[in-house]
């Protein structure tokens, strides 16, 4: 099996790994948005905590988020690990550099996924760690025979300090334009490049990078100003 | 013909063992001038002083060879893009400017003498599988091997890379890529070099990865610098053959 471990310590190999895992986790980033919106709905939480306990009590859906911790992971740290090879590949750096031919996104891609994984763990410590290690009040609802952790008190708790709603919001910023140029950077890693689907690919990709963290941003905005 | 007065900081170091530094000279030169006979001019004033000449390699001057290999003011050959150094004429700057010149950086091109770095790493990808390994003859008739033209148009635009690493010295990464995919694709895509297509690019890949050349982060900036302005569509074939070739084939290199 020597081929297979010659692949994936081979450049490409290693950017194929990239290029899965970060499209698995802009799968994920549709998933969270779809049920975290629910905490949009004006029903003093109740689609959303009960959202949360089908979540984390669905045996399917715990195994998926394992993988999700792996691909995570493994993300952030074969990224390191290509980031820092790449950087002593260089070498030396020029006097002068104009900037002028490539992206800041994607010259900077290892400092936006650094700063998305501080805000990963921010987040996590947050709400994670509170509902799977602290104390969060439960909550009976009608219609539904068990009670259910009162997940949604905790989001209107945080996101009334100013500083948890900024932190989000330069954890967004960070992954829009990590997505800018990782969307469709992943499709072409793939080898996926084609006169006629990549046009599409990089404008999917743009309107994606846009909109998602967008939709993401409400959240907190409209429960630091609204709630 | 006007007269032209710059200054330039150029990058002088003695070999691979000296750490380098900037140095500033004057040079008078004229807008019709190319880069490299300004350059010429200011070697000239240098040895008329007994001072040591700037070295930096170049060979056709006519813009087909890749021997010349400098960034001028951040940019691999210059502001002029789709053009080599020796190809771009001194009216593309205005008198009074400052011109900074600097080799190629990367580890796998390491500086031999100012501006000139060793770029034998190419050669030694070229050498694991860039080639036809069998005697393919006279040259054939025209028309004797018929070759659809979408696919001739895009191995010649493959086989115009001048192996002047222009791309590594643009990537941030120092990846080698660019030029690698350009030699798979441009042997690949035609029937004499398809048949060993499969094992060439898993060789090349290998050669390149031990060569210490960094990995592609999709910035596109090799082909914005490239002098032949090959595209990263290249890249994008190069990846789906290598794959193909590791899990498609029962060859392993």
């Amino acid at each position: 099996m020597s081929w297979v471990s010659n692949f994936l310590t081979s450049s490409i190999g290693k950017k194929l790994i990239m290029s899965l895992t970060g499209l698995f986790l802009i799968s994920f980033l549709v998933v969270h948005l779809a049920g975290n919106l629910q905490l949009l709905a004006n029903d003093g939480g109740k689609s959303f905590n009960v959202y949360a306990y089908f979540m984390t009590h669905n045996p399917f859906i715990k195994t998926i988020s394992f993988g999700l911790y792996a691909g995570i992971l493994l993300h952030a740290i074969q990224g390191i690990l290509i980031a820092l090879k790449n950087r002593s590949a260089k070498g030396s750096r020029y006097a002068v550099s104009t900037g002028a031919n490539a992206s800041f996104a994607s010259k900077n891609m290892a400092l936006l996924g650094t700063l998305i994984f501080a805000f990963l763990l921010i987040h996590m410590g947050d709400f994670w760690f509170k509902m799977k290690f602290g104390a969060v009040d439960m909550v009976a609802y009608d219609g539904i025979d068990y009670k259910v952790q009162d997940l949604y008190d905790k989001v209107l708790t945080s996101f009334k300090n100013p500083l948890v709603v900024v932190a989000y919001l330069v954890g967004l910023i960070a992954l829009a334009l990590h997505l800018l140029h990782g969307f469709q950077s992943a499709f072409q890693t793939l080898g996926l490049n084609h006169k006629k689907y990549t046009p599409f690919i990089k404008g999917m990709g743009v309107i994606f990078s846009i909109l998602v963290p967008i939709a993401y941003a409400i959240i907190p905005i409209y429960f630091f100003l609204f709630k | 013909m006007s007269d032209m007065n710059l200054t330039l900081k150029v990058w002088r170091q003695k070999n691979n063992n000296d750490s380098g530094r900037f140095e500033s000279y004057q040079v008078a030169a004229n807008e019709h001038m190319s880069f490299l006979e300004m350059l010429d001019v200011l070697n000239q004033t240098l040895i008329e002083k007994k001072e040591e000449p700037v070295a930096f390699e170049h060979d056709c001057r006519e813009g087909i060879c890749g021997a010349c290999s400098m960034v001028i003011n951040g940019r691999p050959h210059g502001p002029q893009g789709g053009t080599t150094t020796c190809q771009l004429h001194m009216r593309h700057f205005k008198s009074g400017d400052t011109i900074t010149i600097e080799p190629w950086r990367a580890k796998a091109f390491p500086v031999i003498k100012d501006l000139v770095v060793d770029r034998s790493s190419f050669d030694r990808i070229i050498q694991a599988g860039g080639y036809i390994s069998v005697n393919t003859g006279q040259a054939q008739d025209g028309n004797a091997i018929p070759i659809e033209k979408d696919l001739a148009l895009q191995a010649f635009d493959a086989a115009t890379c001048i192996g002047c690493g222009a791309c590594v010295a643009a990537c941030p990464n120092a990846s080698a890529m660019l030029f690698t995919s350009a030699k798979v694709s441009h042997l690949g895509l035609l029937p004499q070099g398809e048949v060993e297509h499969s094992k060439r690019v898993q060789s090349m890949v290998k050669q390149m990865d031990e060569e210490g050349f960094g990995m592609c982060s999709n910035t596109g900036a090799c082909e914005v610098e490239c002098p032949k302005e090959i595209s990263i569509t290249n890249i994008a074939r190069m990846n789906r053959t290598y794959m193909g070739s590791v899990f498609g084939s029962d060859k392993t290199v």
